[in-house]
């Protein structure tokens, strides 16, 4: 891979990462009435978790759209919007409060987190065998 | 403010973790190093936000953008999906096992020493 490109790549990872970052800066604030459970970032993470294996999976978007605008919409939006470290913040808080909730908040980001990435992998393909 | 602030930070968490992933080969390992540091950062800055030596700034800045956008959830839950289609399931269970509980282990330990 080429430095010029190798360049262009971190450039739209970054700007891809502002958008992501921000968009669920703004779904968290949404949600924050809801203190006694972080749906906002749960909210978040399903929601990427689809669209990221959607995109992964579905080649004709994939050879539509430039290296560079895919690995920023990927790597960079998708990536950024979506958040571990918070979830495992937020998973120790809710286990100080309320074990119960707290368990119930890795099962439902866990495996809601697989089903979303199934979904949007099926769709992908579901999409691709109609053509 | 705050918006422009998780903004850059969130510019320069992902930069860092698409650097991780690039020098580490796309690897599971990438992924689980960032989003293992990235707890363990988080809770720093976390509880020192709770107990008053970061502002609200810096906690935008760093917390909610940049640990926020180092690590990710959607990786994490896409490579664990290939590994069960690709019937690696013991790999996967150690993947998401060991992800969970060395955050776990290790914000509780932050929570622990910060209070």
């Amino acid at each position: 891979m080429s430095k010029q490109l190798n360049r262009k790549l971190y450039i739209a990872v970054g700007i891809g990462g502002m958008i992501g970052a921000v968009s669920r800066y703004g779904i968290s604030s949404a949600f924050s009435y809801f203190e006694n459970f972080p749906i906002g970032t749960l909210a978040a993470n399903l929601l990427g978790c689809f669209i990221l294996s959607f995109l992964l999976q579905h080649q004709s978007i994939k050879e539509k759209l430039s290296p560079e605008f895919l690995t920023g919409l990927t790597t960079g939006v998708i990536g950024a919007f979506t958040t571990y470290s918070t979830f495992a913040l937020e998973t120790i808080q809710l286990w100080q409060q309320n074990a119960v909730l707290s368990i119930l908040y890795v099962g439902l980001s866990m495996f809601g987190g697989l089903l979303s990435c199934y979904v949007g992998f099926k769709l992908a393909n579901k999409r691709q065998d109609m053509k | 403010m705050n918006i422009i602030l998780v903004a850059l930070g969130g510019f320069f968490g992902s930069i860092l973790r698409f650097y991780i992933s690039q020098i580490t080969g796309k690897r599971l390992i990438g992924t689980w190093i960032a989003n293992i540091s990235g707890s363990l950062l988080l809770a720093f800055i976390y509880y020192l936000h709770v107990n008053g030596q970061i502002t609200a700034s810096i906690w935008a800045l760093l917390g909610v953008g940049f640990c926020g956008a180092y690590t990710t959830f959607s990786t994490f839950g896409n490579e664990t999906l290939e590994l069960i289609f690709d019937k690696k399931y013991k790999i996967a269970f150690l993947y998401v096992f060991t992800t969970l509980s060395v955050s776990f282990i290790l914000v509780s330990i932050v929570r622990y020493i910060t209070y």
